[in-house]
């Protein structure tokens, strides 16, 4: 494969950032451990008028959309053949990976009787009238695709890298401590092989697991959708239709293409690496389209339903669905300008609309919209907010850790833009 | 906007006129009402027969309470432990009296439980059969062993029926199954029923129920507002109530007679119909994908050795 | 001797049907049952009784003399022959070891003993001995010939107040000594005359002993505790409780949970059958109940100590149908640092769009690349 088109990250691992993101991930352990043995009423402000609350809303719902920035480009690359974006694509992969795996831990952390979570494995157990068993099987099944997707870059680094970390660490242990060297290198060099053994075995296959990773995707995210059709008397009308599956689709789709420009816009100014607006730019043209046909969908169906009207109270839910439709199209709009899409800021500003707006939609039909009846009232607790964050600073960890140890990020073009220094640990990891 | 990003974003709109043509399975109500069964088993409880004694909280939290290990809910200002005092429906409780009264107009209570409808929605969508309707009985039943605690239920019932239990390490979600296994097939009745000292609760087979509600509506017309709530509510309940104030004041909610899960049920099986559509899609892709490949590497086998 | 017809004819029938169905009812039976009770009562089926008293206040007996039916007394003293009390009996000292020898010997099988009082068992027994005997050793001679024993009051029954911490008699009940005969436990203290009286009766209706519970009480009289049955209920369903003695509630006959009333965990049917036949019973008079037919609570709990209820039921105020507002909503807390939050990442945004280049180099590169083209 086009190993050669990626590149390690260098710097120390154990950065001030890492250790502010190790603080929050700590924090959420501890209430999840509080979780554990008071019940989920001691952590969250779920009820039974609310038994789904923001780790669903956000943490599963749009969590897993903010993910599909692999699913979507994995459409422009492998359907659209469009080979530009290639160098973008295992970095959207390992944020994917990352986004449902911790979609998943979410879910652990969520469900009342998590011990019973076998039953889904269990034929006699299931139930295909229910959405939310398609959702969980593909969900998982989804997850282990990504990993498979993401496993040639970690066994290219096993087999080619210098294994320096690890070296320099050993080195650092004192006397008594450190292992025989011969035996530590005739370790290193087994698990070389056995990488080396099956990265081209898994080269030959990865395609069909990449188109599995595409169409997954496609059931599970308007599944997502899908999963409110049954709440036709609690879902306002304002969001609830027929074509929430649709809806969801779609959705996730220009979220996916945005949160592929913001990713990689912030990543490139963390990092301070250049921006590959030429990527970008096309990228920036899909959406626009995407979220036309979205809108057109939205104003048919609540035309259709005589419920334009209710759009425009000025109601707390009119407020929320005017506050959600007019920031996908303010962002969507700026994108149809070129000079917009040629624009790193306006890319950043249009994609941060877009992500906000889609956010929003995933957001206002799971809670905002969600109306149990009189007297009920939800807004998320101090602690549960505090777990939503700690799972997402576990994925920012997680995300700056593996990129210094495994090429990820695309490779910096060499015209121009690289810094000197950067040429020589290309090098290093090519060699 | 450019003339060309004009025409595409007339396109767009066109795409968007189309996908709403896949409105008639998006838009479709349940169609046809799936036939009611009336040899179910089910609860008449007219209100205006109950004293509001509450033997029927005692006795069905007495009876039930291993199920879901159910404790007391504590009022604020007991202090010794002393009653078990519910405001609601809770993780706690399976049943409870309501008091509605507002100066000026009749006074009413109302018991609240599981309405065991001949569709129901918390069925339809437990991922996990761990609510499962007896197809003789039609009993809505609860499987601890099974649920994985997801409150999809809580989501889905119209009537907010299931409880979970909030405060537990252990939680289980809470609501009547007609004292199956506890006391249903001792005595042929619940424990509710039995103990009613003013037969407000009727237990026995809906069609029976129906005809004594109806006659109980055609004697007594004046008594009573002249509906059987639950007999045509999201395409009919088991658990049938008369009153004689609005059903609406007493909490019991204005509902439409079509059954939730016919309206998410047609939509997901549409999409889902015979798996077709995931694997029609999944093999298109592949297709594209493997002719991409192909395309892109035209090199001879020498090339592909270097470098991977 | 006052025989059965005489005591019959102290009273008029009506009467005397009128207490049979009492005692009927009291034992729990039907009222098919009330006329082999009154034949039962009208024929001369004698039964023997041995009745003993170790470490007692004789109370209890003094409390089967308070009926203040004497004929009912009478009636049921008649079906039973006393052939040794040590109160009643008219004989004493070696003539009446020598009644009590006799009747053993000479209804051996056949007669039932009667127990009042604990017995001591520290010492080899020393603290009572009667007639030269031991308690002990009266006990285990007594019961040999007996075909049941009747524990009757909680000293005889559990031990009672002379086997409260540190024992130094060593007092224990009946049942801790002898294990291989038939018991019938009448705690009480003292215990409803009625109780024994119907016991008796059951034996000779019924010919077999009453249904027990799992403290050999008779379930007719101690299946349910006096919470279940007791008048002031509803004043406990509804929170009115005296709160002091002699204070506005207490005055007001409020329930006596408060001051430390035992009936939620006492089996007793005091509240039904009271005591003295004027319908007085502890609570009733404004005493919370002490729980004296309980082994673990007459005189091991404080009379004012607080019980706990084991199954609560609805406290006797209704929830509304609107219930006003349910769930957790906004707290300021939260409410602040997410808007901070927020605050702060829109802050970030807009300083990194800020810093971000406005145009791009790569465009004009395009452009430049598309000219030369």
């Amino acid at each position: 494969m086009h190993h050669d088109e990626f590149q390690k990250q260098e710097g120390n691992i154990f950065t001030k950032s890492f250790f502010v993101l190790l603080t929050l991930v700590l924090i959420g352990v501890y209430l999840v451990g509080v979780r554990c043995f008071k019940g989920l009423g001691a952590v969250s402000n779920m009820s039974d008028g609310y038994p789904w609350g923001i780790w669903i809303t956000y943490d599963v719902a749009t969590g897993t959309a903010i993910a599909c920035g692999g699913y979507a480009v994995a459409i422009l690359v492998y359907i659209r053949h469009h080979m530009h974006y290639h160098p973008l694509i295992r970095s959207c992969i390992l944020t994917s990976m990352f986004g449902y795996a911790l979609a998943g831990l979410s879910v652990m952390v969520d469900i009342g009787r998590p011990w019973n979570a076998y039953n889904f494995f269990v034929p006699s157990r299931w139930q295909g009238n229910s959405v939310m068993f398609e959702v969980a099987l593909c969900v998982m099944a989804y997850t282990v695709v990504l990993i498979i997707e993401f496993l040639p870059a970690i066994l290219y680094s096993l087999e080619k890298s210098e294994w320096r970390r690890l070296h320099e660490f050993v080195d650092s242990l004192p006397l008594a401590l450190t292992p025989d060297k011969a035996k530590l290198a005739r370790r290193i060099d087994k698990v070389r092989a056995v990488a080396g053994w099956i990265r081209p075995l898994l080269d030959k296959v990865l395609i069909f697991f990449i188109v599995l990773g595409m169409t997954l995707p496609t059931m599970h995210q308007s599944a997502l959708g899908s999963l409110l059709l049954i709440a036709t008397t609690k879902l306002h009308p304002l969001w609830h239709t027929g074509f929430l599956p649709l809806l969801f689709l779609i959705n996730c789709i220009y979220i996916g293409y945005s949160i592929v420009i913001l990713e990689s816009v912030i990543s490139a100014y963390a990092f301070k690496r250049p921006i590959e607006v030429k990527e970008l730019s096309g990228v920036a043209r899909i959406i626009p389209w995407l979220t036309v046909i979205w809108l057109s969908v939205v104003l048919g169906d609540l035309a259709y339903r005589h419920q334009l009207s209710a759009a425009f109270r000025f109601d707390f839910y009119s407020c929320f669905f005017l506050l959600e439709f007019a920031l996908i199209a303010l962002g969507s709009g700026i994108l149809f300008r070129q000079e917009n899409r040629w624009s790193p800021r306006w890319l950043f500003v249009s994609a941060v609309l877009i992500v906000l707006g889609g956010a929003l939609y995933r957001f206002n039909v799971y809670l905002i919209g969600f109306n149990p009846g009189a007297g009920w009232t939800y807004f998320p607790s101090l602690a549960e907010v505090m777990v939503t964050v700690s799972i997402v600073a576990f994925e920012l960890l997680a995300y700056q850790v593996l990129v210094k140890l495994v090429p990820v990020l695309p490779k910096i073009h060499l015209h121009g833009h690289g810094k000197p220094g950067k040429t020589k640990s290309e090098q290093k990891v090519t060699a | 906007m450019e003339r060309q990003s004009r025409r595409g974003f007339l396109k767009a709109v066109g795409t968007g006129a189309g996908a709403l043509a896949l409105a008639p399975v998006a838009l479709a109500s349940s169609g046809a009402p799936s036939q009611v069964n009336n040899e179910e088993l089910g609860m008449l409880y007219d209100a205006t027969k109950c004293v509001g004694c509450k033997a029927c909280m005692a006795a069905c939290k007495r009876v039930n309470s291993e199920q879901g290990t159910l404790e007391c809910d504590r009022a604020a200002f007991d202090q010794d432990a002393l009653w078990d005092a519910p405001t609601d429906l809770t993780g706690n409780n399976r049943t409870i009296i309501k008091l509605y009264k507002e100066s000026g107009q009749p006074w009413s209570y109302v018991k609240l439980s599981c309405m065991h409808c001949q569709n129901p929605a918390c069925v339809s969508v437990c991922p996990v059969r761990a609510l499962t309707k007896d197809r003789r009985t039609g009993i809505v039943d609860y499987n601890k062993d099974a649920c994985i605690g997801c409150r999809y239920c809580q989501i889905a019932c119209p009537f907010n029926i299931p409880k979970f239990q909030w405060d537990r390490a252990l939680p289980q979600i809470v609501k009547c199954n007609f004292c199956k296994g506890t006391f249903l097939e001792k005595n042929g009745t619940t424990a509710c029923a039995s103990v009613c000292p003013s037969g407000a609760i009727l237990f026995g087979q809906r069609k029976d129920l129906l005809q004594e509600a109806r006659s109980r509506l055609q004697l007594n017309p004046g008594k009573y507002i002249q509906t059987i709530y639950g007999e045509k509510e999201v395409g009919g309940v088991n658990h049938l109530y008369l009153a004689g104030v609005p059903f609406a004041k007493l909490g019991l909610p204005t509902l439409p007679e079509a059954a939730p899960p016919g309206f998410s049920e047609k939509i997901h099986h549409t999409i889902y119909k015979g798996f077709i559509a995931p694997i029609v899609l999944y093999t298109t892709l592949c297709l594209i994908a493997l002719r991409n490949m192909k395309r892109h590497e035209p090199e001879p086998q020498p090339t592909r050795k270097e470098g991977k | 001797m006052h025989t059965n017809a005489d005591a019959c004819n102290d009273v008029s029938r009506r009467n005397f049907i009128k207490t049979c169905a009492t005692l009927t009812a009291f034992m729990g039976l039907p009222r098919s049952m009330l006329g082999k009770v009154v034949e039962v009562i009208e024929s001369n089926t004698n039964l023997p009784v041995i009745w003993l008293h170790f470490q007692e206040c004789t109370g209890c007996s003094e409390s089967l003399l308070r009926s203040s039916h004497p004929t009912l007394a009478s009636l049921i003293l008649e079906k039973i022959s006393l052939d040794y009390h040590e109160t009643l009996m008219a004989g004493s000292g070696e003539q009446a070891e020598q009644s009590i020898r006799e009747s053993m010997v000479r209804n051996k099988g056949k007669y039932v003993l009667v127990v009042e009082g604990a017995i001591p068992t520290a010492e080899n027994g020393v603290f009572c001995k009667v007639g030269g005997k031991t308690a002990v050793e009266s006990l285990i001679a007594a019961a040999e010939g007996a075909f049941a024993i009747i524990s009757i009051g909680t000293c005889a029954a559990y031990g009672g107040v002379q086997s409260v911490a540190p024992n130094p008699t060593g007092a224990v009940g009946v049942r801790d000594i002898i294990k291989n005969k038939p018991i019938i436990n009448i705690p009480g203290c003292p215990p409803n005359p009625y109780t024994f009286f119907s016991t008796v009766l059951y034996y000779l209706t019924l010919k077999r002993l009453p249904e027990l519970d799992t403290l050999g009480r008779p379930m007719f009289a101690y299946g349910r505790i006096i919470h279940e049955h007791c008048e002031r209920r509803p004043h406990f369903d509804a929170g009115r409780f005296a709160k002091a003695y002699g204070d506005e509630g207490h005055a007001q006959g409020y329930c006596l949970y408060q001051l430390g009333c035992k009936g939620p965990v006492t089996h007793a049917n005091c509240p039904v059958q009271r005591f003295n036949d004027v319908g007085a019973w502890p609570v009733s008079i404004g005493h919370p109940c002490i729980g004296c037919t309980e082994p673990d609570i007459l005189f091991k709990t404080s009379i004012a100590e607080k019980v706990q209820i084991h199954e609560p039921t609805p406290f006797d105020k209704y929830a509304p149908v609107d219930g006003g507002k349910k769930g957790k909503g906004a707290d300021p807390l939260t409410t602040a640092l997410v808007g901070l939050a927020a605050g702060a990442a829109l802050g970030a945004g807009s300083m990194m769009a800020k810093n971000l280049p406005g145009s791009s180099l790569e465009k004009k590169e395009k452009q430049d690349h598309g000219k030369a083209k």
